[in-house]
């Protein structure tokens, strides 16, 4: 038989979000993949260079809506370098906290994805119930489940109570006795083990050669990890392990997580006991002076980098963007080579891909105001915009064209 | 800072003309400005022999009239050197590092789509991140592009 070439995407029912896969297929072997990627691509380095700095911390933390904790952190960080500021140490350990808080519920939210896409949806009720735990936390801590909006130039804009702080640590006690459970689950359950092992295999120095990044990379024994390699905020005062593992496959990336999820947790406990007095935040000028950064950030799924250029004025000169899905692609390409085509899904999911985060775009939906003012169509909340934009902005997009008329 | 001299010192002991425009911004970030003409041979010697191995990605900038390019590369010890080159806009070539670090792909094509790089060596591809159909001589990340006013389709 010839070799077959599948598309799956950009629309896809099995994708989460746009992105293309051409596979070419020997049987069920695959022999070659190609991955297109764009779709997602909003303009958000451009549109930054056109906000302020203050501005540019909320655009830039919906860049992904898992992590969006580690891109405003790796912003404000570059901002903050320049600015030649010192953030408050509560701050900097505030801001540490809800780092780890979101790594915790980005590696329970990938368990279950990894759960489903094997076909047991059981770990993925379970992981993601758990995970509402720490989105608790979260939205107390910062008053929103994603998006947080904690992080400003200079500090974080909330400070911690000694409730939240009781409150945080039965929480982390609660998950790390179910996390305790899911690592006995990865290590006992032989569906789970059969189904992973030498699946998407990933050589160490292939791993290194394509630059592999986060989980990824360290289930193929590379031991990175920017938290003690480049540490950031709080991470050179907190002791914890870089978890590593050998078996270069899926399995060895659940292994990962798993780990990493109870190193947040002795990460999280030792941020609240040593918790310094003090303010959180310092004032931050509203111009920034002319000077560039560069700036990295362990997020949950690997080395986030930011570079910010400043020009003395409010509004960056610019500012430049790498997630760690777009370091970890070209790995996916290699850990298909030669697997079967059942195992795509799982493959491509191991890696906690994000391609808004790869891509950089602001998602907008456009159909409802908040539940207190019901839905609104299309065309009043055109018309709505017009206005906000004609009264606050002193823009008129009236006159725009439509096409279609 | 100690290791971050001795790399200094051994960066200018082989390359003398960086002497000026190497600078240690803080500890674990170095920055250093390349005539575009000798890059090959500095990043060779920088990722070879200096082990530079982890890279990060390429920054690209409009700087009026010449675009320029920082290259972000790390150790794995954390300690960074952000390499710039700087080329005429009116003929913005550069060449591929994809030798070095497969990686780099993305990070070109980005910069080819985005500034209007010009990227020797680097074999054919489809383009990221803009679609398609967008028109080859609109570089969205140069300062002097501006968007359209947008056309909004209405529902029926």
């Amino acid at each position: 038989m010839g070799k077959v070439t599948i598309p799956i995407g950009p629309q896809h029912p099995a994708l989460k979000e746009p992105e293309s896969f051409n596979i070419t297929l020997d049987g069920e072997r695959i022999v070659y993949m190609n991955v297109k990627l764009g779709y997602n691509h909003r303009g958000i380095e451009k549109a930054c260079e056109e906000r302020t700095f203050i501005q540019d911390i909320y655009l830039v933390e919906r860049i992904c809506g898992i992590c969006s904790h580690s891109h405003s952190s790796a912003f404000v960080q570059a901002v903050e370098e320049i600015a030649g500021l010192r953030v408050p140490k509560r701050g900097l350990y505030m801001r540490t906290l809800v780092g780890e808080l979101e790594r915790v519920h980005s590696h329970l939210l990938w368990l279950g994805v990894a759960g489903h896409e094997i076909g047991f949806d059981t770990l993925l009720m379970y992981t993601w119930r758990d995970r509402e735990i720490v989105m608790d936390v979260l939205a107390m801590l910062t008053g929103n489940r994603v998006n947080y909006g904690i992080n400003t130039i200079g500090g974080v804009r909330r400070d911690i109570t000694r409730e939240q702080t009781a409150d945080i640590l039965k929480a982390v006690d609660v998950l790390e006795e179910r996390t305790k459970y899911y690592i006995q689950v990865a290590s006992e359950e032989v569906t789970l083990i059969n189904r992973l092992s030498t699946v998407g295999t990933l050589a160490h120095d292939d791993a290194v050669h394509l630059g592999a990044v986060g989980p990824t990379a360290r289930a193929s024994n590379v031991d990175r990890d920017i938290r003690r390699d480049d540490p950031y905020a709080a991470y050179g005062e907190v002791q914890f392990k870089v978890i590593t593992d050998t078996h270069n496959d899926v399995y060895g990336r659940t292994l990962v997580r798993v780990g990493e999820l109870m190193e947040s947790y002795a990460i999280i406990r030792q941020l609240l006991k040593n918790m310094p007095e003090g303010p959180v935040v310092v004032k931050a000028p509203r111009k920034i002076p002319a000077g560039e950064a560069f700036s990295r950030y362990e997020a949950p799924r690997g080395e986030d980098v930011h570079y910010v250029k400043a020009n003395g004025s409010e509004k960056p000169e610019r500012v430049k963007v790498r997630a760690p899905t777009l370091a970890n692609v070209q790995a996916v390409a290699k850990m298909l080579e030669n697997g079967y085509l059942a195992d795509v899904p799982i493959v491509i999911a191991a890696i906690d891909p994000c391609f808004s985060c790869t891509d950089r775009m602001t998602v907008g939906t456009a159909d409802t105001r908040g539940i207190d003012k019901g839905t609104i169509d299309w065309k009043s909340l055109r018309a709505y915009s017009i206005d906000w934009y004609r009264t606050n902005r002193g823009i008129d997009f009236s006159k725009v064209k439509i096409s279609g008329k | 800072m100690m290791k971050e001299e001795s790399i200094r010192q051994q960066l200018v002991k082989k390359f003398p003309i960086l002497e000026n425009t190497l600078r240690i911004q803080r500890e674990r970030r170095m920055w250093v400005d390349v005539p575009a003409a000798r890059f090959m041979e500095i990043f060779d010697y920088v990722v070879k022999e200096m082990h530079f191995i982890v890279f990060c990605t390429i920054t690209g900038l409009d700087e009026g009239v010449h675009l320029s390019f920082i290259y972000h590369l790390a150790l794995e010890n954390g300690i960074m050197l952000n390499i710039k080159i700087s080329v005429p806009k009116a003929d913005p070539v550069i060449k591929t590092v994809t030798g070095y670090f497969p990686a780099a792909a993305l990070a070109e094509r980005e910069v080819m789509d985005l500034l209007g790089a010009k990227v020797e060596g680097l074999p054919e591809g489809g383009r990221y991140p803009l679609p398609d159909d967008w028109p080859l001589n609109q570089h969205p990340l140069r300062k002097d592009w501006k968007p359209e006013t947008p056309t909004i389709t209405e529902e029926k």
